[in-house]
């Protein structure tokens, strides 16, 4: 069952090992150690937040400023999180504490789509695919702060820098079921795009989130009066 | 240097709160039905929202040339791949095989 959980990684590690390289690279530029950068990607585990920091450090930001930036970036960990955790029920606390630990955009997808088409794996099954994208993105890391500045990296020419947008792609396609669907991921790739054009580069996700899932909550309402499942 | 442990263990602190407690919290209680509904629309709308810029603006502003803003133009087959195969595997294989395709050409 572990083993399942790792081939079903793959996707997600091929996209975090090139980023997790090009992190290494670029926190070794900005004069972090292979320690630091290594220790960042185990404890943290958080892609855009870690690019980001790496570029404040470089800019001689204050260490409250930098925690101020990543929690904004993380606050869609929130939604993600709450909207794994009717599936969750049956874990012990620990098990959910260890799962919610790794919880990133990629691993999330992959789960969300997974417990609805299937239902819920067991635990080891859940861990090993978590801890396979962990090693992947840990591992990319050391190797690019290892490499450091003294190699060009040039991921986009195998279309490395593609594999986590085509997978977002699959995973999105595969949970649009009904129509409704189709118009909140519509809605909220407008208002996504929107937002970030307005330059709300931390918060874009969210907002575009809690506005496209509110619509569809309110659409339900007016069409049912009660928010049953109707296409 | 000690500042850069500091820093790390705050960062840690502040991605892990936001990714727990509601995995913690909202598992141990039945939710009301509306709120059910709401989170159900989270994966796709948070899905839809994060690509969008990636595959309109990747950098910055909206662009459609080729040359610049290849995403746009290989999320199209990716898409349909994605509608037909319905596999994962499939999908990000056709996209990373078009991409570096695409580059090999207009490069």
């Amino acid at each position: 069952m572990a083993l399942v959980g790792v081939i079903r990684a793959v996707p997600i590690m091929l996209g975090y090992l090139p980023i997790g390289m090009a992190f290494g690279v670029l926190a070794s530029t900005a004069g972090l150690t292979l320690y630091s950068a290594a220790a960042m990607s185990v404890f943290v585990f958080a892609g855009s937040a870690q690019l980001i920091s790496v570029g404040l450090i470089a800019s001689g930001a204050t260490v409250a400023a930098i925690t101020g930036t990543v929690f904004l970036v993380n606050l869609r960990h929130l939604l993600m999180s709450a909207s794994l955790a009717p599936y969750l029920k049956k874990f012990k606390i620990w098990q959910q504490v260890l799962f919610s630990f790794e919880l990133t955009d990629e691993s999330f997808a992959v789960h969300s789509a997974y417990f609805r088409q299937h239902g819920v794996p067991p635990f080891s099954e859940l861990f090993a695919l978590n801890f396979a994208a962990q090693l992947a993105w840990v591992c990319g890391t050391i190797a690019g702060a290892w490499i450091g500045g003294r190699l060009t990296l040039q991921i986009e020419s195998y279309g490395l820098d593609f594999a986590l947008p085509a997978m977002f792609i699959a995973l999105l396609v595969m949970q649009i079921e009904l129509k409704k669907h189709l118009v909140i991921a519509l809605l909220a790739a407008a208002l996504g795009l929107f937002f970030y054009l307005l330059g709300m580069n931390q918060l874009y996700i969210v907002m575009a989130t809690i506005i496209a899932a509110t619509c569809g909550v309110v659409y339900d309402k007016r069409r049912s009066g009660g928010g049953s499942e109707n296409a | 240097m000690p500042e850069i442990a500091v820093l790390i263990f705050l960062m840690a602190l502040v991605t892990f709160i936001p990714r727990m407690l509601p995995a913690i919290f909202l598992s141990r209680r039945s939710l009301p039905a509306p709120l059910t509904l709401w989170l159900s629309y989270v994966p796709v709308a948070v899905l839809a929202a994060l690509l969008a810029p990636a595959l309109f603006a990747p950098s910055g502003g909206i662009d459609f040339t080729l040359q610049t803003n290849p995403n746009f133009w290989v999320a199209i087959p990716v898409f349909i791949t994605a509608y037909f195969s319905r596999n994962l595997f499939i999908t990000v294989l056709t996209g990373m095989i078009l991409m570096a395709l695409l580059r090999t050409m207009i490069f």
